[in-house]
């Protein structure tokens, strides 16, 4: 049971007040003051590659692509269990949207050869798309079930409980398989010391755009269709409020013509 | 001088931060209420690699040095006193076993408490023998391959929760110090039992209790270092433990100053942050101050022990010094934060109960400065 995570560093929830937009390219700008950590969801993907492994042997490699700081997510990953790690990263790959990651990723991927499953988490905390891990299966041409909130293998498939916003979803497929899940799968484990201090000392290649052959038309900001037009922020004006008084009866009818005015009723 | 730490050790630690403050800290108020032994907190700290810091890989260690132990032992106090005060008395077992045991005793003994799998406890205090070590009471009798136990030890932190003891008793009659010998006793040996429960100022939650030896027969191969060396191996464990307490108490009092940082910057009075009164700052500012002044202390200590150099008299400063600091400090914080420091609504005189034990603990404060003395004639 060989199993692939794709991991995405993105800058931690308590200091993305501090992150920062690039005025032209309209990401998020990087720079030392916001601390990194690998995306919530991806840790519970490693985390279910470990419980898998653990009940079915094989091996967990964790990749990502990113800046070359993107490697201490990956160190962190190792620290977790996981058995290597490949660091994609290449100048040309700024700017990749998800097509053109998803494109990297599935390339590397078949680079790395034998695997019986790819897990990613549901959606990444800064960009929210979800689509890598959908349109990473198709570039591999494999069959995919989001949004896993249970995974269990049996023989050569995997059968998958989903969760929606108001329904369930069982779902089996044949292996090899691309699953993204949800943080209801599992709680990540913390990396104990004598796994962090392995890690620190591991050897993380580094896949570039000629290691990969990749299409050059394929990746960076030239490969990617989505072009961001604008940001901004959502304005939440102050909401109108009206406390109602006198006697009961008179405060229903109030209310009730209020609602009336407003077309609620 | 550098007081830099290298890229391990870097690495450690701001994992062990996250783990004391996102899992330990949140938890210790209510480990107070509940008065139950935080077992999933050393299950934590070992699943966490973090029982035995300085202990070498082949004994189920880490492999690191004393002051990565001390500078994780103060974090997980500044987090959460009961379980650092747990981790502390571990210490005492783990230590002496490592340098005094044999192979076949690191092997049994050591490894377990290493890994984590099990906890140990340090017993030489007696209810007629606190500051007089001297004084012990407990018998061992020697009898055929082995010797048998007679006698009381008192306030045993981990007494009961512990698997593995280590127990100064007396080969020799009539009270002779070089009768003193340390022993390995295992929980569950015939004639060994827990007595009572002692009912503490604060710390509701350790398990620390009477220990009862009734003619508990405890083999020969038990013997730590040998017979006759039970004084030195007491002494050898108090200083290293000297490190423990006083970076505990580092920690302790960084927590307090935190909170009365905190809690200055919110509480507004006279239309204003009582940060802002020079009065508050003063107080803050030698907080700060004096946590950092028994820190460098401390962490000096440990660095002269991992040189190999002799670091019991700057131990023993530090243990003081950081134990008055830390009374100093916590009894600030509560005058910080005024009344509402006086209540359980906030955890300052938690804080002001816990740091008391430290000046009593492993050696009073009067015991520090005899030994400091003692070191100070020496160097004459």
């Amino acid at each position: 049971m060989n199993i692939v995570v794709c991991v995405k560093q993105v800058p931690s929830p308590d200091a993305l007040s501090k992150a920062r937009v690039d005025s032209k390219t309209k990401t998020l700008l990087r720079h030392e003051a916001v601390s990194l950590i690998i995306n919530p969801l991806d840790e519970n993907a490693i985390e279910e590659a470990l419980r898998l492994r653990e009940r079915h042997g094989g091996k967990v490699t964790v990749i990502t692509m990113g800046p070359p700081q993107a490697e201490s997510a990956l160190r962190r990953a190792l620290a977790m269990g996981a058995d290597k790690a490949v660091l994609i990263t290449d100048p040309a790959l700024a700017g990749s949207d998800t097509l053109a990651t998803s494109y990297v990723l599935s390339t590397a991927i078949k680079k790395i050869g034998e695997f019986n499953l790819v897990l990613l988490g549901k959606h990444t905390i800064d960009g929210d798309t979800a689509q890598v891990g959908p349109q990473l299966a198709e570039q591999l041409e494999l069959p995919q079930i989001t949004c896993a909130q249970k995974i269990e293998i049996k023989d050569n498939t995997v059968k998958a409980e989903s969760s929606f916003e108001d329904f369930f979803e069982v779902m089996e497929v044949p292996l090899p398989a691309v699953l993204t899940v949800t943080d209801e799968i599992n709680k990540p484990r913390r990396p104990g010391m004598r796994g962090v201090l392995k890690a620190r000392r591991a050897e993380i290649p580094q896949w570039g755009v000629t290691a990969l052959n990749l299409d050059s038309n394929r990746i960076g900001l030239d490969g990617s269709p989505t072009r961001v037009v604008g940001l901004s922020t959502p304005e939440f004006g102050r909401k109108k409020k009206e406390m109602l008084t006198g006697s009961i009866s008179r405060q229903i009818d109030t209310l009730l013509n209020r609602l009336k005015e407003n077309g609620i009723i | 001088m550098n007081f830099d730490l290298n890229e391990d050790q870097e690495a450690v630690l701001k994992e062990v931060r996250e783990i004391c403050q996102k899992e330990l800290a949140p938890r210790a108020a209510e480990i107070e209420e509940k008065k139950d032994f935080p077992w999933e907190n050393i299950k934590l700290l070992s699943q966490s690699d973090l029982m035995g810091v300085a202990v070498p890989e082949k004994y189920g260690g880490l492999g690191m040095n004393y002051l990565t132990w001390a500078l994780v032992d103060g974090e997980i106090s500044q987090a959460c006193a009961t379980t650092g005060a747990i981790y502390g008395a571990n210490l005492l077992c783990i230590y002496p076993i490592l340098i005094f045991g044999t192979e076949e005793q690191k092997r049994k003994f050591l490894s377990p408490l290493a890994k984590g799998e099990v906890l140990g406890a340090f017993a030489l205090t007696e209810p007629q023998a606190g500051s007089d070590i001297g004084n012990i009471q407990m018998t061992a009798t020697p009898e055929n391959d082995g010797y048998i136990l007679n006698g009381t030890k008192s306030f045993i932190t981990n007494g009961g929760v512990a698997e593995t003891y280590i127990v100064i008793a007396n080969t020799r009659s009539g009270g002779d110090p070089r009768g003193l010998t340390a022993f390995i006793v295992e929980k569950g040996m015939p004639g060994f039992t827990f007595g009572q429960k002692f009912d503490l100022m604060a710390y509701p939650a350790l398990a620390n209790c009477e220990l009862v030896f009734r003619n508990c027969r405890v083999p020969r191969e038990n013997v730590l270092l040998s017979k006759g060396k039970g004084f030195r191996v007491a002494i050898k464990t108090l200083d290293i433990g000297r490190i423990g307490m006083g970076i505990k108490a580092v920690g302790l009092a960084r927590a307090a100053y935190k909170a009365a940082l905190k809690y200055a910057r919110e509480r507004v009075q006279f239309g204003k942050s009582i940060f802002n009164f020079q009065a508050v700052q003063f107080m803050l500012a030698d907080m700060a101050m004096e946590i950092e002044a028994a820190r460098l202390l401390i962490l000096k200590a440990a660095f002269l022990r991992d040189c190999g150099k002799g670091f019991e008299k700057i131990a023993a400063m530090g243990k003081v010094f950081a134990s008055e600091m830390c009374m100093r400090v916590t009894t600030k914080a509560v005058q910080i934060h005024g009344g509402y420091g006086y209540t359980k609504e906030y955890p300052v005189e938690r804080y002001m109960r816990e740091a008391k034990l430290f000046e009593i603990i492993e050696g009073t404060s009067e015991i520090q400065r005899n030994v400091i003395a003692s070191y100070l004639l020496k160097e004459e």
